[in-house]
């Protein structure tokens, strides 16, 4: 579903990205960790091809396509989806307009999916204003299941949330990843940049990454990744020459 | 129904052009969702009609010789010396424009209409009287518009509204001129007791200039004014608004809120709340977008003379954030689109109480506009 090879990311003229490749099949969901600033937001920005994220070298092709050079939206098109971890609020523009403007779905469909996810009293609240860490976490869920996107980056779906909301976020990616599916069936890819590992306890993931200062230093199976960094930190990847 | 003055062959002579241009401004011509309608061509009153009990809609002229009482509240509100465009209008032999009454307790949800169309004349000058006696509640769309052919011109007019104790007057003006037309309203508004006042303004096609700075005294408690306007300001344009409310008895509030855009003309937006009273609230929130370079030039004022008044204000100049539009393109929208997303939102003041037509109309208006940025 996903290759990235070679990949070298500049902002604001400095090198964050050296040298990526990565690989995410059909079907398989991958976990990303690393310490802060290691470059992990930087890695699904690029991917989506966000404006500040230059790419200097090297390539991105989702689905056979190379989407380098693609503008947001066409990547949003050929199926890229994203949870942002702090997204903007808008004021004036309504969740429900937002959602209307982004699907075909009608406004019985939409509030259908606001009741999934707690979010039928939002519809009416202008984007992400005033909403608390959970709200936010929930409408942007409610925006994927709009938009049902084949690959899905979520960055830190745990950040704020409340052990109730991470209950039902966990569940709602598990499905938005096509987690019910079985394995041999399951289309949708995912990647998600986790520093707690606690939706590995509503989902499973087929590999794990470590990100450190711009490079990925191991892939491995992501509970023992998890496992070896909460034992021994970020300084036993560092150590470790695995790549 | 009564009709004083009825021609509405005449509006239906208005070119195809001119037909669109007043629909814009509100106008229906087949009067669906209207009550009552007023047309003004130039300075002739082609039409005067009002179904609805208990509401009267007369030209002001007939209105002065009809009624004796109706001296009391001609140049009452807004002062004939305020400036030399009101001494401009108060010399006319003629007045034109319209008077509309609304008797005690009357209710009327759906809109009256005054269409104002300059055409053919340099200048028009209109006189507007609006009275809501007590209890009555009622809901005026003033559109004014030039023809599609009229280059230069001016549209002076003068309005005096007087909303009485326990009376609500929604008041919904909007403009579409053409490059070479200048505007000068000069309105009044008195609220009394328990009174609301609230006026909308909208202006978002090319003028030359729109001057105006109209008020609301609000002279009874808990009187409540609040003035929305929602303008933009294309290349060539000088759009100095204001809006004032005097708070002069207790427990009276006002806001004051303005959305403007300019894509390269000026926008001077102005506000004055003065609390002169205890337990009086007041605030003013101008937010302005600026989508090409222009001059978006925002001066609020607030002025409190006793320990009893609060009063406040907002005001934000700037671009659309790029990761707001970057947000709405990762959820699948063209740069254009996510754009104009963005731009709507920031238009749709929450007009409460504002009719379902009237917001329409307003929509319709940012619908028209959308186009151009």
């Amino acid at each position: 579903m996903l290759d990235i090879s070679d990949l070298h990311v500049n902002v604001d003229g400095t090198e964050k990205l050296h040298d990526i490749n990565l690989h995410i099949g059909q079907g398989e969901t991958h976990i990303l960790m690393g310490p802060n600033g290691s470059g992990k937001s930087t890695l699904l920005k690029a991917i989506m091809g966000f404006g500040g994220y230059t790419i200097t070298s090297g390539s991105i092709v989702f689905k056979g396509q190379d989407i380098t050079g693609m503008s947001i939206h066409e990547r949003a098109h050929l199926g890229i989806g994203m949870m942002f971890q702090h997204p903007p609020a808008i004021s004036g523009l309504k969740l429900e307009k937002l959602l209307a403007a982004t699907s075909h779905l009608g406004q019985d469909a939409i509030e259908a999916l606001a009741q999934t996810v707690n979010m039928e009293d939002f519809l009416a609240r202008d984007t992400n204003v005033g909403f608390s860490g959970g709200e936010i976490k929930r409408s942007e869920v409610l925006q994927l299941k709009v938009q049902q996107p084949d690959f899905l980056m979520l960055d830190e779906p745990e950040s704020g949330v409340d052990l109730e909301n991470m209950s039902l976020m966990g569940k709602e990616i598990a499905g938005l990843l096509e987690k019910d599916v079985h394995i041999v069936n399951r289309r949708r890819s995912g990647l998600i940049i986790t520093h707690t590992g606690y939706i590995l306890d509503y989902l499973e993931a087929d590999q794990g990454h470590v990100l450190i200062d711009g490079q990925i230093r191991c892939h491995g199976n992501p509970r023992e990744i998890l496992r070896v960094v909460k034992e021994k930190g970020y300084g036993e990847c560092l150590r470790c020459k695995q790549m | 129904m009564s009709a004083l003055q009825t021609d509405v062959g005449d509006i239906e002579q208005l070119s195809q052009e001119d037909r669109e241009r007043l629909a814009l401004t509100g106008l229906e011509v087949g009067m669906q969702n209207r009550c009552g309608s007023f047309f003004q061509i130039d300075q002739n009153v082609i039409q005067t009609t009002c179904g609805a009990e208990g509401i009267e809609m007369i030209p002001i002229k007939a209105a002065l010789e009809k009624y004796d009482w109706v001296k009391d509240y001609y140049w009452n509100a807004v002062s004939r010396d305020k400036d030399k465009y009101t001494q401009y209008l108060a010399k006319q032999e003629s007045p034109q424009g319209l008077v509309v009454i609304a008797q005690p307790g009357v209710k009327v949800a759906m809109p009256l209409q005054a269409c104002l169309f300059l055409r053919e004349e340099p200048v028009q000058h209109v006189h507007n009287i609006f009275i809501a006696r007590e209890g009555s509640e009622i809901n005026i769309i003033s559109g004014c518009a030039s023809s599609w052919q009229k280059e230069h011109g001016a549209h002076i007019g003068v309005t005096e509204i007087y909303v009485g104790k326990g009376a609500r007057v929604t008041s919904t003006m909007i403009h579409n001129w053409n490059p070479g037309i200048s505007v000068f309203p000069r309105s009044a508004t008195i609220v009394e007791e328990d009174g609301t006042f609230l006026s909308n303004y909208v202006c978002m096609q090319p003028v030359n200039q729109v001057n105006m700075y109209p008020t609301a005294r609000l002279v009874g408690k808990n009187a409540v004014a609040r003035f929305s306007s929602i303008v933009v300001a294309t290349p060539g344009s000088t759009l100095d608004l204001g809006s004032r409310a005097i708070l002069g008895a207790e427990h009276t509030s006002a806001e004051l809120i303005t959305r403007a855009i300019t894509t390269g003309g000026t926008i001077i937006s102005r506000g004055h709340i003065l609390g002169e009273k205890d337990n009086t609230r007041g605030h003013i929130e101008c937010k302005g977008l600026i989508l090409k370079d222009g001059i978006i030039h925002a001066i609020p004022e607030i002025e409190g003379t006793l320990t009893g008044t609060e009063l406040s204000h907002e005001a934000a100049v700037g671009k659309i954030a790029r990761h707001e539009i970057e947000y709405l393109m990762a959820r699948g929208l063209s740069e254009e689109e996510a754009t104009a997303t963005i731009i709507r939102g920031f238009l749709d003041v929450k007009i409460s109480g504002l009719p379902a037509v009237l917001q329409a109309q307003i929509d319709a208006a940012i619908d028209k506009a959308e186009s151009g940025f």
